[in-house]
């Protein structure tokens, strides 16, 4: 573990919150703008230094310790490892993005809007940072009410079902994870994560633990049968605060798995793995299915992320490499592309005022850029080679036959629901018979402002993902070494495997020795 | 007899306020004539600061020790502790009450006096260590309550509810007296010095243990603990807005202080302490699920009262020095949270009419400040992060965790899950529904006082460490 001087994990979390304190300041709507738009900036500068990133270390970076309150243990400990990197760069990014978004999407209450919208970032890149649990938690809940304001406010017309909804159901699945939390305490001594990831505990104590996290984590990601708060919330929520949903909540719940349950719970999570595997691949096909039955653009979108997100638990109950870089490509590329979609449905809705796909029908010949963007992040979604998301999907796709070729087998099927209702979606809105599209604009520069660095890393990370794979596998590594040496199981694959990042390396060696001859 | 002024202090001056408002009562008939009911109005105003006064005293005496009384009165951390909750809590609902509108300039006097001796009754009930002395502050504090609860002009609901708390109350502390005759007649101390080395299991000594319960049913009835909790809501619903602001929170900090004494006592694994952890799981469920249906906010207010006398019982089954010290901790945020509550409810009901659930609608619009005040409190109540709210409640829990009460931490738990609803409900009513009532432009000092009461429960949130360090040392003093 490195300590460092300048407390930049501290930085990344509160520079928001300042934010917020000199808001309540400004009058004109334009200067709140802005002004937020000047703090994403500065946010998504303010991680530069992250580049400063080891990774060749396998443990936490940049770590922060102070004693909080000594008497029950609590402390101020944060750090970064390869998990939390890509999660906080994600987060860090979309913030300017999402102001962007909402430039003339929000219109009522728009101080009280990016009030909230800075207050969500902050307390998402806390729960990614935070390694000490109690802080953990205090990160996880705290993010719960500006988002339910933000759907609750901002939102569709059905805004008040649809956020109590989601408030109800994360927070009743959290209650759970605080009694787990305070039994750690009790078992480990301490409330410091990695700490207690090096303690053993009794197979009917990881047994409990393990359930009472899960729960917190699967209604969070959300697996399948807890998914149904999520196409409410997303239906509503103004179009900001779909992409956070997507891109960064939903990730929490898979963070909470990897940080959590495989390190702390290991012979409980190998126990449950059938288990687990099992609803991910009910996730995977339920959300497809589902999502071919869709007219609402945003509930299609949104049962898609089921399926997605079904990739990425499916990935970290494989137990293998493959399984876990593929499950975090997944993560990351699910941020990025839905985060893209739900902001080209938030565009569209602005000019047809409606989300149905029948209502947006023919904008190939009248909105070339936009059909552009929406072409472009509909093939990423479904996983077409070249784009991002073909790399994590590919990669659990190897890990799950490789585990086992029935898994495998099972979830064929969801990647080829994944093309077929986003082409369908994709040709609709193409060449479908115009109704009122004639009459709309096609993209202005502030949105092409949001839609291009997006475009970009969709091409990035779906053409050169070693860079991106370099960060996290030595992480990936340690979680996977220390999960199969604790988890009491003999290791099952003989010949271990290859970091992807180092397997491409030494290919492109081959290759390169090959050549001259 | 022993007695050291200077440790004194805060009831000294306590009283002297009192009896100041006791001559302005009395020498009212005279000014009326004299001066129009303004002047009146004028009279009391000065009452906040001197509970302030009452406050920092407090404050000041910390850290003091000793005897007094005969030994039946002791200044320890856990009474000085309390005496400070209790002054602090006093000034802000003084403070509160200080431009009741169901309540006539005449009676402002006695009002006022009535509430000082309420609080003076529980400052002496924080230190009282024996079991008459105990019964007599419980007595002050209540007798001025029950004379206060139907002062609300001429509202006949007002009077039920002082019936109803009389007679609930008289019956509650009769049992007491039962059951301190049995502790003393078995016991044969009424010091709680003596008592505590004393047996306390069903097999040793069966008469002590019924005498306890029966005695500590006097303090369930003041906490609202389950099944003692039937005339909280309707006293809540009947009183003014002003006197349930007080009734709801300051005699509970007195009962908190007794409790956490007699727990001193207890081991886990007692009967008793068992039967403290069944009626506090049992306390908050009830509390919560009723809770869900009410409609009026004084009413929800009364059932999560409910409920957080049974989260209050985690840290007294711990019976740990850190269990006792998350009890005294919790009481104090629950005095802020709830009269920070109150503070927004009262100063919505212009006119003293109940508030219901609908008169919140789009409080955002109409008074942002306050509707933030209040989401504040109510996440506080909830529990959620990072009010001072889930501090305390995760005190609590790591205290009553590994104790032999594990399942009683699961159900206050999952009681957080069935809280949300109704608390989110405030919420929901004051940021989500469109504007109905009257546009109320609250005046800009009760903007203040309310924004210093939801900083003071977002600062105890973030560093709890400095309060939370006196409790600890009360909690030490008591079950090294």
């Amino acid at each position: 573990m490195s300590q460092s001087t300048w407390p930049i994990l501290s930085f990344l979390i509160f520079f928001p919150v300042a934010g917020c304190l000199v808001l309540p300041f400004l009058k004109e709507e334009k200067t709140i703008r802005l002004f937020t738009l000047v703090v994403g900036l500065v946010e998504a500068a303010l991680c530069l230094p992250l580049f400063n990133f080891d990774m060749t270390q396998q443990g936490y970076q940049f770590v922060e310790r102070a004693e909080w309150v000594k008497d029950w243990g609590l402390s101020y400990y944060l750090g970064m490892d390869g998990i939390s990197l890509l999660m906080v760069l994600l987060t860090a990014l979309l913030l300017p993005l999402c102001v962007l978004c909402s430039w003339s999407y929000i219109s009522k209450r728009v101080k009280e809007f990016h009030f909230s919208l800075l207050m969500m970032t902050s307390a998402c890149i806390g729960v990614f940072l935070a390694l000490d649990f109690v802080l953990f938690y205090i990160f996880w809940e705290a993010m719960l009410v500006p988002m339910f304001l933000l759907i609750a406010v901002w939102g569709g017309p059905d805004r008040r079902y649809a956020s109590l909804k989601f408030f109800l159901y994360t927070l009743a699945g959290s209650t759970l994870l605080l009694v787990a939390m305070v039994a750690f305490y009790w078992a480990g001594g301490t409330f410091s994560i990695p700490e207690l990831s090096a303690k053993t505990y009794s197979f009917k104590f990881q047994y409990w633990a393990f359930l009472a996290m899960a729960l917190a984590f699967a209604i969070k990601v959300p697996m399948f049968p807890f998914h149904t708060w999520l196409p409410a919330a997303h239906v509503e929520a103004p179009t900001a605060g779909s992409v956070l949903l997507a891109s960064v909540l939903l990730k929490m719940g898979a963070y909470g798995f990897l940080r959590f349950c495989l390190p702390l719970t290991p012979q409980a999570s190998q126990y449950f793995a059938p288990m687990m595997i099992a609803i991910s691949i009910a996730s995977i096909l339920y959300g497809g299915f589902v999502a071919l039955g869709q007219r609402d653009m945003k509930k299609l979108i949104a049962y898609s992320s089921v399926a997605h997100m079904g990739f990425v638990t499916l990935g970290i109950f494989l137990f293998s490499l493959r399984g876990f870089e593929g499950a975090l490509m997944v993560m990351l590329n699910h941020g990025i592309t839905t985060g893209g979609l739900f902001m080209l449905v938030g565009a569209i809705y602005e000019r047809s005022h409606s989300r149905e796909i029948s209502e947006n029908l023919g904008l190939g010949k009248y909105l070339p850029a936009y059909m552009f963007f929406f072409g472009l992040f509909a093939l990423s979604s479904l996983g077409f080679p070249g784009t991002n998301s073909f790399v994590g999907e590919l990669l659990v796709l190897i890990g799950a036959f490789k585990s086992n070729p029935w898994i495998g087998a099972a979830i064929v099927p969801g990647v080829m629901l994944g093309a077929a209702y986003m082409l369908r979606l994709g040709q609709k809105l193409a060449w479908g018979e115009p109704t009122k599209a004639k009459e709309w604009k096609d993209l202005n520069t502030r949105e092409w402002a949001y839609f291009v660095p997006l475009a970009i890393l969709v091409f990035y990370l779906g053409l050169a993902p070693g860079l991106t794979l370099r960060a996290i596998d030595p992480t990936l590594n340690r979680v996977l070494d220390e999960f199969r040496s604790r988890s009491g199981v003999a290791v099952t694959a003989t010949v271990p495997e290859t970091p992807l990042s180092l397997a491409l390396e030494t290919n492109a060696a081959g290759q390169a020795h090959k050549l001259p001859r | 007899m022993n007695f050291n002024s200077a440790l004194f202090i805060p009831e000294f001056l306590q009283l002297a306020m009192t009896l100041v408002l006791f001559l302005q009562a009395l020498a009212k008939p005279q000014q009326e004539q004299a001066a129009g009911g303004a002047s009146l109005a004028a009279q009391t105003a000065w009452v906040p600061l001197g509970a302030v006064a009452v406050a920092v005293s407090a404050a000041f005496s910390l850290g003091d020790s000793g005897m007094m009384f005969w030994d039946a009165y002791k200044i320890d951390g856990l009474s000085q502790f309390f005496k400070l909750a209790v002054a602090v809590g006093f000034a802000i609902a003084a403070l509160n009450a200080s431009n009741q509108p169901t309540l006539e300039a005449s009676k402002r006097a006695d009002y006022f006096m009535l509430l000082s001796l309420s609080a003076l009754g529980l400052m002496i009930l924080a230190s009282s260590v024996e079991l008459i002395t105990i019964y007599l502050a419980l007595e002050i504090s209540s007798y001025s309550l029950y004379a206060l609860i139907p002062l609300r002009g001429k509202d006949p609901r007002a009077s039920e509810a002082g019936i109803k708390y009389i007679l609930f109350g008289a019956a509650a502390t009769a049992i007491a007296l039962f059951g301190l005759s049995y502790i003393l007649a078995s016991q044969h101390s009424s010091y709680l010095a003596v008592l505590t080395s004393k047996p306390w299991s069903w097999a040793e000594a069966p008469l002590a243990i019924g005498g306890l319960s029966l005695f500590m049913v006097g303090f369930f009835f003041k906490l609202a603990l389950f099944p003692f909790h039937f005339w909280c809501p309707d006293v809540y619903d009947g009183t003014s807005n002003e006197t349930a602001a007080y009734a709801a929170t300051l005699p509970k900090l007195g009962a908190v202080v007794i409790l956490i004494r007699l727990a001193a006592m207890l081991k886990p694994g007692l009967e008793i302490t068992t039967v403290l952890a069944v009626l506090g799981a049992a306390s908050m469920t009830f509390g919560n699920l009723a809770a869900l249906t009410q409609k009026d906010i004084k009413r929800i207010l009364g059932y999560s009262s409910v409920a957080h006398a049974g989260y209050v019982m985690l840290g007294l089954v711990a019976a740990s020095s850190k269990g006792l010290a998350a009890a005294g901790f919790y009481s104090l945020v629950y005095l802020l949270m709830n009269l920070c509550c109150f503070w927004v409810v009262c100063r919505l009901a212009t006119d003293g009419r109940n508030l219901q659930l609908d008169d919140l609608n789009g409080l955002y619009k109409r008074a942002p400040f306050l509707a933030f005040v209040l989401a504040v409190a109510a996440f506080s109540l909830v529990g959620l992060p990072p009010t001072a709210g889930f501090m305390g409640k995760l005190f609590l829990l790591t205290a009553a965790w590994n104790r032999g009460y594990d399942w009683l931490v699961i159900v206050a738990a999952v009681n957080t899950a069935i809280s949300i609803y109704y608390y989110l409900n405030l919420v929901r009513h004051a940021y989500t529904s469109e504007a109905e009532g009257e546009f109320v432009q609250p005046r800009a000092d009760s903007a203040l006082w309310g924004g210093v009461l939801a900083a003071a429960i977002l600062i105890l949130g973030a560093i709890p460490t400095p309060v939370f360090k006196w409790a600890e040392a009360a909690g030490r003093q008591l079950m090294p």
